[in-house]
């Protein structure tokens, strides 16, 4: 069931499209959806597809093809860690591993309390503000030293989210 | 502090790889500070004269699309997304006569490693991007355009939704711009995590609600495009040299650079340098001028290879890479690509199996599926190059890794597979050595590579 609000970021993106075009608003709803739901839900591509009047089948083929669109739940806060080629000649690979070591957990892996899920990136695009991890799908975060890790996860943690 | 606050203070500035003020006469990056996105600023910095200029609204007679077109072929502007095809020849093939929609399309869908220069010119600039498009939209009788934009960046991507909304209020979009017979109405779209949309029709699929899987060409997108309509698709950059072209005319364009290489052209400098960042210099500026505004080989020590233009392309070595300079033909000449102009810099503490490792993984990883040889190609580059790393290369390892990358190359739909052959190819004609030594030695040559 989608709330009246969620509607109307929906409409905001099908609006962009020609009106026998509404597919193509797809993308957009599904980061919606996932941004109000942590990811996205066999529900959540349901109620997309309705909305849109499309297969739920072409829904769950867009969202399984791109990599930044969760297939299931994650930690309150999703790290994605670039470690393509200009990252990793300016530390990414040590940032994912010191990552790994004070969260306690692999890449690929949720902390046990919930808060934290860490994954390995392909290139986010910000290269020359090596090294670079992106949080929650929306904020980058640059030049990301040992101390600014230290500084981000306690700061994530005592803000609980909010 | 509240969750966004702890965020924004990791946020990039630009402070490092834009406003370091170390750019050469700069024409898209001219006067940025990071403060002055808006629309208010933009127009003091002379923005959108040139729209004003084409609709004949500063006081001469506006421009004909013939006369739009004919001064963007003057300049010698070629796509600042990778290929570097003549931006005018490209507007020119749009059938301006057609009956019913067209579209016009900007390909921010940055994700060529090493490539960050579209995002400062969207998040610092936003406006100039919008002006070129309705530019480039008048020249071609485009009413409808798209700006896709990498998801990964999404603030970009937000802000540039907000510049969307000054440009309109400001009556740049929409009906009857600045009072004249023109409509163009634009809209900001997202990706989420696909590299293989920045391929120009998978752009197209993803715009229509699909999976990024690229489409056969011919019939190429000015006459088969988004939902099979005409359609023409520039980079970002490209987009954003056009105001400064029409504001000051073709030829002007053209001697910045050098000729079939007007302009100026941002390069995204990364890897072992002091100063990592963007910067814009003339074409034709020598490669050891660009490294030197980045500050030189970090920590002093020497240069060993260059990628030239993103990791797709050829790798050169230090001897070429000093000789050449920073433009379509004399990279070409080299052997390599400009590309999308990022330059990743490798010191002398490299291994390049290692650095061939971590690409051939990023192709694997990154290929649509659709075509055979790429699919089943790439996962053999990278396994083949893996196991050369961790010491279990067998003889012939060079040959098998020649003979798949030779038959990925030119048999597939798009050019991903050229891109996850080319970087193989290149390392082994420069490299071989240090292959064959991993292969005899089950060790690396470099072993401080951290």
């Amino acid at each position: 069931m989608i709330s009246e609000e969620t509607k109307l970021r929906y409409a905001k993106e099908v609006a962009k499209y020609p009106a026998d075009q509404k597919q193509s608003a797809v993308m957009a709803c599904l980061a919606i959806g996932q941004q109000e739901l942590g990811y996205v839900s066999v529900e959540v591509e349901q109620d997309i597809a309705d909305f849109l009047g499309m297969p739920v089948m072409a829904v769950h083929e867009v969202a399984t093809f791109y990599n930044m669109y969760n297939q299931n739940p994650v930690g309150k806060f999703k790290l994605n860690v670039c470690t393509n080629l200009p990252c990793q000649l300016r530390d990414g690979v040590d940032t994912l591993k010191y990552l790994e070591k004070k969260l306690g957990v692999s890449m690929g892996q949720t902390t046990p309390d919930g808060v934290f899920t860490l994954q390995q990136s392909e290139c986010l695009g910000a290269c020359a503000d090596a090294p670079v991890l992106l949080v929650n799908d929306r904020s980058m975060c640059s030049f990301m030293s040992t101390e600014k890790i230290d500084q981000l996860i306690d700061g994530l943690r005592a803000s609980g989210g909010n | 502090m509240t969750e966004h606050d702890v965020l924004s203070r990791f946020q990039s500035t630009g402070a490092q790889t834009c406003f370091h003020d170390r750019h050469i006469e700069p024409q898209i990056f001219a006067g940025l500070t990071g403060a002055n996105w808006r629309l208010k600023e933009y127009e003091a910095r002379g923005g959108y004269q040139a729209l004003r200029k084409i609709l004949g609204q500063n006081g001469a007679e506006g421009l004909t699309q013939d006369q739009v077109i004919a001064t963007v072929k003057e300049s010698a502007l070629r796509g600042r997304g990778g290929a570097g095809f003549p931006t005018g020849l490209k507007w020119s093939f749009m059938p301006r006569q057609f009956p019913g929609n067209k579209y016009l399309v900007c390909n921010s869908d940055e994700g060529e490693p090493g490539t960050c220069k579209d995002r400062d010119i969207l998040h610092f600039n936003p406006h100039i991007v919008i002006e070129g498009m309705a530019i480039a939209a008048f020249a071609m009788g485009t009413a409808v355009g798209y700006n896709y934009i990498h998801g990964e960046i999404f603030s970009t991507y937000e802000r540039f939704e907000e510049a969307l909304e000054e440009a309109r209020a400001a009556g740049y979009l929409g009906d009857n711009i600045l009072g004249s017979t023109f409509c163009f109405q634009l809209h900001a779209a997202h990706g989420f995590g696909a590299y293989i949309c920045g391929e120009e029709t998978a752009l197209l699929e993803s715009l229509e609600g699909k999976k990024g899987q690229p489409r056969f060409k011919p019939p190429f997108p000015a006459s088969f495009g988004l939902y099979g309509k005409p359609t023409t698709i520039n980079n970002t950059e490209t987009f954003a040299a056009v105001p400064w072209i029409i504001r000051n005319g073709g030829q002007a364009y053209l001697v910045c650079g050098k000729p079939n290489n007007g302009g100026t052209k941002i390069f995204s400098v990364s890897g072992d340098v002091e100063r990592p960042g963007n910067y814009e210099v003339p074409m034709g500026t020598p490669f050891s001028k660009l490294l030197e505004l980045a500050g030189g080989v970090r920590a002093g020590r020497q240069l060993k290879a260059v990628i030239p233009g993103g990791s797709s392309s050829p790798i050169l070595p230090a001897s070429i890479m000093m000789e050449c300079t920073m433009d379509y033909d004399s990279i070409s000449k080299a052997g390599s690509m400009l590309g999308s102009g990022a330059v990743i810099v490798l010191d002398d503490s490299r291994c390049m199996v290692k650095s061939l490792q971590r690409l051939s993984y990023f192709y694997m990883h990154e290929s649509c599926g659709q075509c055979t040889p790429c699919r089943e190609g790439t996962g053999w580059l990278w396994r083949v190059v893996e196991r050369i790393e961790n010491g279990h290369g067998r003889m012939g390892d060079m040959e098998l890794l020649d003979s798949v990358a030779n038959d990925i190359q030119g048999r597939t739909i798009c050019a991903l597979g050229d891109a996850a052959a080319m970087p193989v190819r290149a390392m082994l004609k420069h490299f071989r050595h240090e292959f064959e030594h991993h292969v005899e030695h089950k060790t690396c040559m470099v072993p401080a590579y951290v």
